[in-house]
């Protein structure tokens, strides 16, 4: 039972690996978010970032692999843990009420899979550039694509809406991530639960900004 | 008081089910909600009716025999309490109460409101134990305990086992029940030999049984009598995490190659 496919069957086991895999997807989006951030700064700032992400294909592709793996895993787990939730209880409540679970919790189920449509919806717009509506795609111009796709409303209202189910995401997920790992303590616990809070807003509003100030049309 | 209850009736574990619907006349708000129940059992009695099946013991909010879903909350909307201990003035004449057994799969119906709670006996063999030297009792404090650990440890030893988390949690999970047993004794000195055996073992029969998993919603520690913590899941998912990578294979005894 001690043996790692002993963990990786068990409950337990596969939380953690959602947790861990969480955990490097949270680094992932801050570090996405602060780079996007360089739209602010003007064209250059931003162009000359998108270069340096793509300078070594090695370094590239190494980081989109390993990214591709922390989505598979995460997704899997909560997959096939969902699956098991849902069996658990055969026959329902005629009523039941929820007494502590919050919204976010709640969403997480319905968040996640909104934001894997969303990831599949964002690399073929923004990564291949399959998905150009009324402009054209360039592979060196990430300022130009940016600030034309984020005029057309509807694109924009996409983006906002994925970071808000984001937002709820990662605030019941950071939280859960300590309680899943073991490190929960009275001392820590308010403090846990504001860090979730803060994460989750920051690395949100900070992806919202940029279509926000396009539509806006404060950057052009 | 009236009250309009809607009760879940099952004669027995094969048999399909059904909320039927009893008027419980002159209800007084000072009886305990299996008084009320006994009440309404002694109007079927005597009208020839099979009385609603429900656990109780001790009736003091101690043994975690009772236990029922109480207009979709487990053992009724007062915190801290088994359904025992709950009274009828938390009610209002004319409410309509809907009285549930505890559902998940891995606590099949019984009868009526009665549900199997095996599963969590099963949970306790797998590990919830110490072993001690017999003979003549110890001195006391020949083992000191911190202050801290006792009472944390307490805390968890509160657990009555009454199945209240499982019949609360959304995903039927057992994760409190289990977690305060793996904290009870884990927190100990005496606890420690079997630490690691302790936390693989609970956990995998916890898995065994059906039940489901924690999605840290939080509604068992809401619904539990005995008010157990998340802090003792926190605590049982690092002895299970830390106990799998500590873990030695059985041949390879310390020395080996």
């Amino acid at each position: 039972m001690s043996t790692p496919l002993g963990f990786v069957r068990s409950t337990v086991g596969r939380k953690v690996m959602m947790a861990v895999t969480g955990l490097m997807l949270v680094g992932f989006v801050a570090g996405h978010a602060t780079g996007n951030l360089l739209v602010f700064k003007g064209p250059d700032a931003l162009n000359a970032y998108g270069a340096l992400l793509k300078s070594s294909a090695v370094v590239l592709w190494t980081v989109r692999l390993v990214l591709l793996t922390a989505v598979g895993v995460h997704i899997w787990a909560a997959l096939t843990l969902i699956r098991l939730n849902q069996v658990s209880r055969p026959v329902a409540y005629a009523k039941h009420v929820p007494q502590a679970s919050t919204l976010a919790a709640r969403l997480m189920r319905a968040g996640g899979l909104l934001l894997l449509a969303f990831i599949v919806f964002h690399l073929l717009h923004l990564t291949t550039g399959t998905i150009h509506p009324g402009y054209t795609f360039s592979h060196t111009d990430v300022y130009s694509n940016v600030v034309s796709s984020f005029q057309v409303p509807w694109l924009a209202l996409v983006y906002i809406v994925a970071m808000v189910a984001l937002l709820a995401h990662l605030s019941h997920g950071v939280w859960s991530f300590f309680q899943t790992m073991g490190w929960n303590h009275p001392r820590f616990n308010t403090a846990r639960r504001v860090f979730a809070t803060v994460v989750a807003l920051i690395v949100s509003l900070g992806f919202i900004a940029i279509p926000s100030a396009i539509l806006g049309g404060m950057l052009r | 008081m009236n009250l309009t209850l809607h009760v879940w009736r099952q004669v027995d574990a094969g048999a399909p089910g059904r909320l039927v619907r009893y008027e419980a006349r002159d209800v007084s708000p000072d009886m305990s909600f299996l008084e009320m129940l006994d009440v309404v059992n002694e109007g079927l009695i005597e009208k020839g009716e099979d009385p609603i099946a429900f656990d109780h013991d001790c009736r003091e909010g101690i043994c975690g025999s009772c236990g029922v879903m109480i207009n979709g909350s487990a053992h009724g909307p007062m915190a801290g309490t088994a359904t025992c201990q709950l009274h009828m003035r938390s009610f209002k004449d004319g409410d309509k109460i809907v009285i549930e057994p505890w559902r998940a799969r891995a606590f099949p119906v019984l009868r009526d409101l009665i549900v199997d709670r095996s599963p969590l006996d099963r949970i306790i063999q797998a590990g919830g134990f110490v072993s001690i030297a017999t003979g003549n009792a110890p001195d006391a404090h020949t083992i000191l305990v911190p202050k801290q650990d006792a009472e944390s440890a307490m805390d968890a030893a509160q657990c009555i086992g009454c199945g209240a988390c499982v019949a609360a949690c959304p995903n039927a999970s057992a994760m409190l029940f289990t977690a305060a047993k793996v904290s009870h004794l884990g927190l100990l000195p005496q606890g420690q030999p079997e630490r690691d055996r302790r936390a693989l073992g609970m956990v995998t029969q916890m898995d065994l049984e059906g039940f489901g998993g924690c999605t840290n919603y939080g509604e068992c520690t809401t619904a539990c009598p005995k008010e157990i913590s998340l802090e003792t899941i926190a605590r049982m998912n690092r002895d299970f995490r830390v106990a799998t990578f500590r873990a030695r294979p059985e041949s390879a005894g310390a020395g080996s190659s």
